[in-house]
């Protein structure tokens, strides 16, 4: 951006691959750390608002205002409580896969037909056994469907922890505005949608061994 | 509770009120930049929507344009609206926010406005192509009026989106709500910290209740009634 400078720097890149793997990693680490509790609390909200037809309105609409508030501003709010620290970054970055993992885990299990969750109980089938044998791995299509939606969200946001000081490559962004160093911009904010696409990648693959009847014949 | 009655304190003091630094013009800077970017972002989205989902051509690159979209982080964005602001020469501050933030609409307003043309039942669109309506008629009078809900829904979306991301244009020396959780942050002073984190996800809040009674009250009676 410096008149002169080139746009990348390749050789800043070759010395800087160790920090770049570093902060990969970072970025990986809170992402995954974000989904897999997110999920955990989804899934309890879930089958309570499944048992529990009542408590959907009031889970979607708390979790919904939690969607809302911009992630840099709930950072904000739990600093003087948490402090710069990964618990602060957490809490914010799950709070924001909640909604649209209850969404889909709920909108999964209810769109089992019917016919299927009757033959299953005209099997002799316990509540808890349709639960877990017929209506979760029919609906694991459309829950995965949340996971990849929650995990490129959560991948995007990681970036803005990198201003309460929690790394990953919003580091290379946040480096790149200050010296106005192309560089860093360009490696921060492609390194984080490689980053996304990768994983989106991965999920895709993953779903299809969990769920192979989803594209047989 | 310290942390909260230094917000409390902070908020009630009148000088945190006045002058160009003051809460009333920081949240005027951050409506101007929102609204602004909304609005290219929808002289930019909605003539490719209404054109895309009325002939029903490009449907994939319609909808999944969202998924897309979402991947970009909005720092990211932020970054690029740094990069093309500068190599333009409009300086830093309210420009680059305003690149950043108009990639960021564009997405959800397509992609909804998009589907809601698609959505509009086709029964209708032929009553009324046989009624003799022109296809421009029939856009105008049909498939907006009903797709309007659904349009809105993403109008919502881009901006509420576009309000939360705002916030990060005091990252490049930005004005608007961004500043004092900057500043804030910058300073350690909690107090500026908290009250610009409240006042933009009150702000977020407002946009995203504001849009969906709007969506409400646009459901056209007919459709009101069927559902």
């Amino acid at each position: 951006m410096t008149p002169g400078e080139p746009l990348i720097r390749w050789d800043w890149l070759a010395s800087h691959v160790g920090e770049i793997l570093l902060r990969v990693g970072e970025h990986l680490e809170l992402t995954v750390i974000a989904v897999v509790v997110g999920f955990l609390i989804a899934f309890v909200l879930s089958l309570a608002a499944l048992r529990i037809p009542r408590l959907y309105a009031p889970i979607t609409w708390t979790t919904g205002i939690l969607y809302t508030i911009p992630s840099l501003a709930l950072f904000a709010l739990l600093i003087p409580y948490t402090g710069l620290s990964l618990l602060t970054a957490e809490i914010g970055l799950v709070s924001y896969t909640l909604l649209i993992l209850i969404r889909n885990i709920v909108a999964g299990v209810r769109g089992v037909p019917a016919e299927v969750r009757d033959a299953a109980r005209g099997m002799g089938y316990t509540d808890r056994q349709i639960l877990w044998r017929v209506e979760i791995p029919l609906a694991l299509a459309v829950i995965f469907a949340g996971v990849r939606v929650a995990t490129i969200t959560t991948i995007g946001l990681v970036t803005v922890t990198a201003l309460i000081g929690q790394g990953g490559m919003g580091y290379f962004i946040l480096l790149g505005i200050q010296l106005f160093f192309s560089t860093a911009l360009i490696v921060g904010a492609l390194g984080s949608v490689v980053l996304a696409v990768l994983a989106d990648g991965a999920l895709v693959l993953a779903q299809r061994r969990l769920t192979p009847w989803t594209h047989a014949g | 509770m310290n942390a909260l009655l230094a917000l409390a304190r902070w908020l009630t003091d009148p000088v945190n009120w006045q002058g160009t630094h003051g809460i009333p013009i920081r949240v005027l800077e951050h409506i101007e930049l929102s609204g602004l970017s909304v609005l290219a972002a929808l002289l930019i989205a909605m003539p490719i929507a209404l054109y895309l989902g009325h002939t029903g051509r490009a449907g994939f690159f319609a909808i999944n344009v969202a998924n897309i979209g979402r991947a970009l982080p909005s720092l990211a964005l932020l970054a690029l609206g740094l990069v093309v602001a500068i190599s333009l020469g409009l300086g830093l501050g309210f420009w680059p926010t305003v690149f950043a933030l108009v990639p960021l609409a564009i997405p959800p307003i397509l992609t909804n406005s998009y589907v809601a043309i698609r959505e509009v039942d086709r029964d209708i669109v032929d009553a009324a192509r046989g009624m003799g309506l022109s296809e421009g008629q029939i856009l105008r009078s049909i498939e907006v009026p009903l797709g309007l809900p659904l349009m809105l829904a993403g109008i919502r979306t881009a901006a509420v989106n576009v309000v939360a991301t705002a916030t990060l244009g005091a990252l490049v020396a930005g004005g608007a709500l961004g500043r004092f959780i900057v500043d804030g942050l910058a300073l350690q002073e909690y107090d500026q910290l908290m009250a610009g984190a409240l006042l933009v996800a009150l702000l977020a809040i407002v946009t995203e209740v504001s849009f969906g009674a709007l969506e409400r009250a646009t459901v056209p009676p007919g459709m009101a009634a069927i559902r």
